[in-house]
């Protein structure tokens, strides 16, 4: 009962908060969040007790995920629809990031009492949307763990020797993006040969994280979830954890994965001259709109080549349709797609599995 | 373990298949092909040669056995199987092998039924010891090696274990635990001399043999939670050194319950061998975590500062190195704070030549020294003709490229000097997206005796940013078509998507679309610094467009 009426009153921030990010009015949008908190009466420590202090950190949690989370959400969705530019996309987000942290500063003086435990939350190498990451580390935080934060795109390199030194019992790795998939492979099977569990997160590691179980990590759909799975303390991998990352996908073995991304450039480069013959239209391009067709085209033989990885027609098919969306959004006619995937046929033929996953896109 | 018939050596002392091993012994890989065998074997097995196959030098059964083990990894199979070999029945026993290896010794039905049993115990033990080797070697914490070294000496070979590790000589680290019980580590302030065997131990002198230690005397914090009531309920205790590279690595004590039979000498040296694997891998867990703790003692002196807001100007860093995994190198960003609001503020951005850790330092001293030179900056031609001087005096000049600005908040505007000394010209994003270039230059800093600088004045209004950056940027290589150069123009059209948006936003942009151009491709360090007139929390008035899009 109580939750919906908490909700209802959330509604209205979520409206508000929304317009201050649409104007980049950052001390609006704190002043939002301040006031959804309702913490502005309690000023000094040592007035807190263990109910209020309970009470301020469900408010948090509530905050950052039903307030903050679904205005960064949205961010997203209107860059998708070409409501906004790419660069307000990132000056929305830094407002985000800062009402983020008003909300662990009005919190911390309820953070008290020994540590559930410690974890590290990052970003695997390549990714830089923090955001998701960031929302889960002050979770965790409020549900009084120690949590070393990593921010964006650490390499794995770097998050292995973290996790040595500072022992930590989890590592919660977030990727936004499926072309990832390869590194955070990496990077999981790497956490778990040095004896650490990992759960993974976001939307790279598919519907329902079916990815993230193919590469034998945990998975948890959102930031409360991932709290709950850490309170049930996830076992340490076994010795057998230790494994070159390909032994978990048996069908890497026809190497279809890697002459495609050994040849990726060869690929990209006949695909625009073949677009080029098919589409006449393209010579009167001026040199950004090639450079963004080139972008595109390296676009699908990136996934193209993790759809391969995983084996999943689905996650090529996803993107290929996703891209039409795109550039219906911005005027572009999607049958455009065509004439690359055709290029890509012919040039894979006789790879079995890429020429199914791109006869499923096709299609 | 017990004492092993004397071996003639045998032709092939390959590890797998040895000359320790009581029987006849050979090593098969998963595609049936001998990779090793011992002197018994030859007698045994005729024609078995290196690198035959088994099929042709073995009876069939053998062969069909060991098909089985190897197509079956990870199911349950009897580790026996039994046949005739020349008419006289022989039982194979499989051992654990690496890359799914299998070892079968070969014993006659004809050996003593206590042979079999200690057979039977090798083999037991020998897969212990490739299992705590491989559970250690995977983790390089030190703390995680000793409860992993408890948890499986307390399962194998003991009631309980206890590792004490090297301390100060006051306080030591102590991990305990009873089998299938928690692991509790801590620091304790302990004697040595309390537990006969464990001075020893810790100066590295051999162990002291369990039937002279009294059991009575195990003390307190030597015991895991709800192990005994007291150490009279103890029955026998072994301590054992663990040797680490050189120095030792700390100590392994074993406790059983009196209901338990005492350690029998076989029992006491096996513990040895169990502690040699513990004791390599705890020092080297060791020597990494010094190795952690210094460079990240020296990284905190050279990582760039965390810029913010000071006296209304804004200030954004950001930085990747070169090397992958590193987090410093040749490219140096620093601020320093005016005392004053009226004063200036000053921001430098520079480029050492080289890469990695050399030049990382090179780039500390150069900082030390401008930092010490701050005085003089009311004159940049001044200040860097100083640090020209400094830099040449020094042995091993480095060559140097850097911008100095001088940032004052006045009126709502911001107003900078800048000054280059063969750096890129820093670039001002105007409210309304025109990306303009800063005129200033100068002469590189650390190679001539005679060095030039003009410098430039700029105000920013609220909303614009000036950006310096390392040729890092500029230069970087990549692209979908693999080779192409980042450049200026690019870097010009990013930021002219960037207008009014602050400094911390524009530089992880800039960060951000030269990161994805590189790829996994090579890259120098690169280094931006931007500096912004706060914006106030007016909506920009530009309409601004979305960026012009191909098609494919």
């Amino acid at each position: 009962m109580n939750g919906d009426r908490q909700n209802d009153s959330l509604t209205e921030s979520r409206e508000e908060l929304w317009q201050a990010l649409g104007e980049f009015d950052e001390s609006r949008a704190i002043a939002v969040v301040r006031r959804a908190l309702g913490t502005a009466d309690i000023k000094q420590t040592h007035d807190i007790d263990a109910s209020t202090a309970e009470q301020m950190r469900a408010a948090g949690e509530r905050v950052l995920l039903d307030l903050i989370a679904p205005a960064q959400e949205r961010v997203g969705l209107a860059w998708a629809s070409n409501d906004i530019t790419v660069a307000q996309e990132h000056a929305v987000t830094a407002i985000s990031e800062r009402c983020v942290a008003a909300v662990a500063d009005a919190t911390a003086p309820a953070l008290f009492g020994p540590f559930t435990g410690r974890v590290l939350v990052a970003c695997v190498d390549g990714e830089w949307h923090a955001m998701p990451a960031l929302l889960v580390s002050e979770v965790l935080r409020m549900r009084g763990w120690r949590v070393d934060y990593l921010g964006a795109q650490v390499p794995t390199e770097y998050l292995v020797a973290h996790v040595q030194r500072t022992r930590a019992q989890a590592v919660l790795l977030s990727s936004s993006i499926p072309t990832l998939l390869p590194g955070a492979h990496n990077a999981i099977a790497s956490c778990q040969s040095v004896g650490v569990p990992v759960l993974a997160g976001g939307a790279a590691f598919g519907p329902q994280g079916c990815y993230a179980r193919l590469m034998r990590a945990e998975w948890a759909p959102d930031a409360r979830g991932a709290a709950t799975l850490l309170g049930m303390s996830p076992g340490e991998p076994g010795e057998d954890a230790a494994r070159l990352p390909d032994m978990d996908l048996p069908h890497l073995g026809d190497q279809e994965y890697s002459m495609i991304r050994r040849s990726k450039l060869q690929l990209v480069k006949q695909t625009l001259s073949d677009v080029e013959e098919g589409f006449p239209e393209m010579r009167r391009y001026t040199a950004t709109q090639v450079e963004r067709t080139v972008e595109d085209i390296d676009f699908i033989v990136s996934y193209l080549a993790t759809a391969v990885y995983v084996d999943d027609p689905g996650l090529f098919t996803r993107f290929i349709t996703w891209t039409a969306d795109i550039l219906s959004a911005r005027g572009v006619p999607p049958r455009c797609l065509h004439p690359a995937l055709d290029s890509l046929l012919g040039q894979l033929k006789d790879f079995p599995r890429a020429v199914g996953i791109l006869a499923a896109a096709r299609a | 373990m017990v004492s092993l018939p004397e071996q003639k050596k045998s032709r092939d002392a390959r590890p797998a298949a040895s000359h320790r091993d009581p029987y006849p012994a050979v090593t098969v890989d998963a595609a049936g092909i001998v990779l090793s065998h011992n002197e018994q074997a030859g007698d045994l097995l005729a024609r078995i040669d290196v690198g035959a196959a088994l099929g042709e030098v073995a009876p069939a059964w053998l062969n069909e056995a060991h098909l089985r083990h190897a197509n079956g990894a990870g199911k349950e199979l009897s580790a026996w199987a039994g046949g005739r070999i020349d008419g006289r029945p022989v039982k194979a026993l499989a051992g654990p092998g690496a890359d799914g290896a299998v070892t079968w010794w070969l014993v006659g039905e004809s050996a003593p039924a206590g042979a079999v049993r200690e057979l039977a115990r090798e083999r037991a033990r020998s897969g212990l010891l490739q299992e705590l080797s491989s559970e250690l070697l995977a983790s390089l914490n030190l703390e995680r090696c000793m409860a992993v070294t408890v948890q499986r000496a307390a399962e194998h070979l003991a009631d309980a274990a206890v590792v004490v590790g090297m301390g100060d000589g006051h306080s030591f680290p102590v991990t305990r635990c009873a089998e299938r019980g928690p692991v509790a580590q801590e620091r304790v302030m302990l004697e040595p001399g309390q537990l006969p065997g464990l001075a020893e131990a810790l100066l590295g002198l051999p162990s002291v043999s369990s039937r002279w230690i009294d059991p009575g005397q195990t003390p307190s914090w030597a015991l895991p939670d709800g192990f005994v009531e007291d150490a009279g309920d103890i029955g026998s205790v072994v301590v054992v050194p663990l040797p680490g590279h050189g120095v030792p690595a700390g100590c392994l004590i074993l406790l059983r319950h009196r209901r338990e039979a005492a350690f029998t000498p076989g029992e006491e040296s096996f513990a040895q061998l169990f502690a040699a694997r513990a004791g390599a891998a705890l020092s080297i867990a060791r020597s990494y975590a010094r190795q952690a703790h210094v460079n990240e003692a020296m990284m905190r002196d050279l990582l760039p500062p965390a810029p913010g807001r000071v006296h209304g100007i804004c200030f954004s860093g950001r930085y990747r190195a070169s090397v992958a995994g590193d987090r410093i190198g040749g490219d140096f960003y620093d601020l320093h704070p005016a005392d004053a609001p009226e004063a200036e503020t000053v921001a430098v951005l520079g480029d050492v030549c080289g890469k990695g850790l050399e030049a990382a330092v090179t780039a500390g001293r150069v900082r030390q020294a401008l930092h010490a030179l701050l005085p003089f900056a009311a004159d940049h031609a001044r200040l860097l003709t100083l640090l020209n001087t400094a830099l040449l005096s020094a042995q091993q000049t480095p060559f140097v490229t850097l911008v100095v600005v001088s940032a004052v908040h006045q009126d709502s505007r911001v107003r900078l000097r800048v000054s280059s000394a063969g750096h890129p010209a820093p670039l001002v994003v105007r409210a309304c997206g025109r990306v303009e270039e800063v005129p200033a230059e100068g002469t590189l800093i650390g190679a001539f005796d005679d060095v030039e600088f003009k410098s430039a004045e700029v105000t920013l209004r609220p909303g614009e940013v000036c950006l310096l950056y390392s040729d890092g940027i500029t230069e970087a290589r990549g692209g979908p078509l693999g080779d192409a150069m980042f450049s200026e123009e690019r870097l010009r059209s990013v930021l002219a998507e960037c207008a009014g948006m602050p400094p911390e936003v524009v530089t992880e942009r800039v960060q951000m679309v030269v990161a994805q151009w590189v790829g996994e491709g090579r890259h120098d360090d690169m280094a931006v610094l931007a500096i912004g007139a706060p914006r106030g929390n007016r909506p920009t008035t530009e309409e601004e467009q979305p960026p012009e899009r191909g098609t494919v």
